[in-house]
């Protein structure tokens, strides 16, 4: 049992330390003095930032060297992330597209459509959104509407809605799962498709949050026409083609859970600058266990690496880690805002946008409740909740759920 | 990176649950609590034969030369099936022991479990508490450590008084920290308090001026024992004072794994039950009520699990670490076991609170446990301090 770098790893290490050291004023400066402020100067730099940080190596690690990756492991990726980390820089702009939709291609997409999206994604050049999630299918994806009809011709045309879309409002493309056979099981009758988010019919519209600000989109498809060679995984296989991109998205949370800035050490300084507050026994028995919890996930992610090395693959027990995460920070939040009183929610306190972020991030990537399902029944083998859903189309679902009512 | 079970630790833990199993714990436990004395199994000759006793004693010395995670490996096992194995008391005065070269010359029938040893557990000063002291009584006021003066012969005289240490009764010789008269300057683990200086001290338990009540509690797995020294003649150990602390740390990583063993068996029966139960025409476990109440328990589990991951790693890995490690295992262990017997007897239902089923000997061990050495509130609040410290270091 060790936490050390093979002599592998650390050469690698050193090579990524070393080009980050030549390197690190080309990075865009996103806080303190100096930093650019403007929203699409912002994206911009670090799109070029991306750029760089692909060219070195240091993203797309675990991407196959035939799509522009380094044909990595996890390992060696968190040792760029930690690296990135340690030199006080951003990293890449698009973490969902080189984190989860890239390595979906990877595995359901064509020849062509990985040697045409692949590279501009990794390079920043383009980048890409997850158009999975609708107002009335979060944590049951399945349940998706929007409705993909297949014309004479081939193509397609997309009506719906598609809701929590980070980065829509710059993105190029999007990887989006539409219905396309209502009169199959509803999980059978999805479709993966690349949109291009410029398409005429597509709306993008920003979704302000309790913050005040718009950190998630909504986008509109109306009418919207695709071509037959923009499903990906072929038709009727959305469901396993989706299921891929969410085991990438657990990968990311495993790889980088501290990643979230949600970093205990951070917690303990606010708490520590109040002289009173640091030695009242109430605060520090909060304190002590918010963070053993959140040191519990750093270890957790570690073994989640151990696995990922020995060629397993991290089960949905790892999004108990996100639970773990999200209520400590939460916990965390409260406790700070106790000790240093109205003050941290001003609008210029470093935690008031976190104490706002954090209620809705409970039900990002599936509610906790729906996750603490998943995990009953596959973890620990519990009998399964009944459904209505099981064996019926998905066309004659809305009216047995009128009936059940 | 490599955060796994090596082949030799996957043996070591099924050899363990292979020994163990062969033993009617539960039933013992069930009996004694009814006053059966002699209703526990004695599980000694069972940990002499494993190698248990040797596990953290170099091989130089008659031990196994094992780490901490080896040794909380085992302890998960006992902890499974609340086997009253003296470990708990033994390994970290082993720890010390190894840690002094007058100490040395001890250890050979401690390896092989000829002569047991029992830890008297000090806590290391902290953040709210200046100097050394050791579990109460009775109440929260914590008394300071032992205080130790000179023979005059090259021995050491030892007074004071500790309260529910583990394993005491029947050990053969008493490993711990005392404060010697000497006034002397140092770092701040060294001597920050006016009773002097903590030194390591092995006192045999035949001396005269020691006395060891036994204390039969809430849970009669648990052997304790009231210890008290009159100028008790005490070897002068030349522990370095880190692993005088070490040895309390390690006592935590300890209790942590026993801990989250018994909350391996708390799920498991749960999970059974949740399965086969049914009302209303389903399956318990099929209600989100109830399967959120055990996923809950398998995520307080994996937490604790990956902090003696950290603990086990840092005792060497990291040592300035270990003391966060340890502490925050268990705490989180603590809350975890506690967590862990409440949701085994509400998932059984009515049935779980009753005085012939297994749920209430687990209950029972977490109502304890979590009280024993420092209490899982004092682990937690070090793992403030310790953060606090290395804010400000930041």
């Amino acid at each position: 049992m060790d936490l050390d770098d093979t002599p592998e790893q650390a050469a690698h290490r050193t090579r990524v330390r070393a080009w980050l050291e030549e390197h690190k004023g080309e990075a865009p400066i996103l806080s303190g003095e100096g930093a650019i402020t403007d929203e699409a100067e912002i994206v911009s730099a670090r799109r070029a930032w991306q750029g760089k940080l692909a060219e070195a190596g240091l993203a797309g690690v675990t991407w196959p060297k035939e799509y522009g990756g380094q044909g990595l492991g996890p390992i060696e990726q968190v040792v760029c992330n930690q690296e990135i980390a340690k030199a006080g820089v951003p990293g890449i702009l698009d973490a969902i597209g080189v984190g989860m939709l890239g390595p979906t291609l990877i595995a359901h997409g064509s020849e062509e459509q990985k040697g045409r999206y692949l590279g501009p994604m990794l390079h920043g050049d383009e980048v890409w959104c997850q158009l999975f999630s609708e107002p009335a299918a979060g944590s049951d994806l399945a349940a998706v509407q929007t409705r993909a009809r297949r014309q004479e011709d081939g193509s397609w045309r997309l009506s719906g809605q598609k809701v929590w879309t980070t980065n829509a409002q710059f993105s190029s493309y999007g990887l989006l799962l539409a219905r396309t056979d209502p009169e199959q099981h509803k999980h059978k009758g999805l479709t993966m498709f690349v949109l291009p988010m410029d398409a005429p019919g597509v709306t993008v519209r920003g979704l302000r949050q309790i913050s005040g600000e718009a950190e998630f989109n909504e986008v509109f498809l109306d009418d919207v026409e695709l071509d037959a060679d923009a499903v990906v995984g072929g038709v009727g296989n959305g469901w396993g083609t989706a299921l891929t991109t969410l085991m990438f998205e657990r990968v990311t949370i495993g790889l980088g859970g501290e990643g979230l800035g949600f970093n205990s050490l951070r917690f303990t300084k606010a708490i520590a600058s109040d002289e009173h507050g640091r030695q009242d026994p109430e605060v520090r028995k909060e304190l002590g266990e918010i963070v053993s919890e959140l040191l519990a996930v750093r270890f957790t992610g570690y073994r989640t690496l151990t696995a990922l090395q020995k060629g397993q693959i991290p089960g949905p027990e790892a999004g108990l880690a996100k639970v773990t995460i999200v209520n400590g920070a939460i916990k965390a939040g409260d406790l700070i805002a106790d000790v240093l009183g109205p003050d941290a929610l001003d609008e210029d306190s470093e935690w008031a946008y976190m104490i706002s972020f954090l209620p809705g991030l409970k039900s990002a990537g599936g509610t906790e409740e729906i996750l603490r399902n998943t995990i009953g029944e596959r973890v620990l083998g519990l009998p399964p909740e009944p459904r209505l859903d099981k064996g019926i189309p998905f066309s004659e679902l809305r009216s047995k759920e009128g009936a059940a009512a | 990176m490599n955060l796994a079970l090596s082949d030799e630790q996957v043996f070591l833990r099924e050899a363990a649950r292979g020994a163990l199993s062969r033993f009617k714990t539960l039933e013992a436990a069930r009996e004694a609590l009814d006053g059966e004395d002699k209703a526990l199994p004695e599980l000694w000759p069972t940990a002499c034969e494993a190698g248990w006793p040797g596990l953290l004693i170099d091989e130089a010395h008659g031990g196994a030369g094992l780490d901490a995670f080896d040794a909380m490996l085992v302890l998960g096992e006992c902890g499974r099936v609340l086997a009253p194995v003296a470990l708990l008391g033994h390994l970290p005065a082993t720890a010390i022991l190894g840690a002094s070269p007058a100490g040395a010359g001890l250890l050979e029938p401690l390896a092989t479990g000829a002569r047991r040893a029992a830890y008297l557990p000090a806590m290391p000063p902290n953040d709210l508490v200046d100097g050394w002291c050791v579990d109460p009584k009775h109440g929260s006021a914590r008394p300071a450590a032992p205080q130790a003066k000179d023979d005059g012969k090259g021995g050491l005289l030892v007074s004071g008084t500790l309260a529910f240490v583990p394993d005491a009764p029947g050990a053969d010789v008493l490993v711990g920290v005392a404060l010697l008269d000497t006034p002397q300057g140092g770092t701040p683990l060294d001597g920050v308090q006016a009773g002097g200086r903590p030194v390591g001290v092995a006192i045999e338990s035949s001396a005269s001026g020691v006395s060891i009540e036994d204390v039969h509690r809430y849970d009669a797995t648990r052997s304790l024992g009231h210890v008290t020294l009159s100028d008790a003649p005490a070897t002068l150990l030349d522990t370095p004072v880190e692993a005088l602390a070490g040895a309390w740390h390690l006592t935590q990583a300890l209790i942590a794994a026993e801990s989250l063993g018994s909350v391996e068996t708390a799920l498991e029966m749960s999970v059974a039950y949740a399965k086969e139960r049914h009302t209303f025409g389903r399956a318990i476990g099929s209600y989100q009520a109830v399967k959120h109440a055990l996923t809950e328990v398998l995520r307080q589990l994996e937490n604790g699990r990956s902090l003696l991951y950290y603990a086990g790693w840092s005792r060497h890995g990291a040592p300035a670490e270990f003391p966060l490690a340890a502490s925050a295992a268990r705490s989180v262990a603590g809350r975890a076991l506690d967590q862990g017997a409440r949701t085994m007897i509400s998932v059984h239902g009515g049935i779980g609170a009753t005085w012939e089923h297994d749920a209430p000997l687990y209950f029972r061990r977490a109502q304890l446990s979590r009280r024993l050495v420092g209490g899982t509130g004092a682990a937690t609040d070090r793992v403030a301090g310790e953060l606090i410290a290395q804010a400000e270091a930041a």
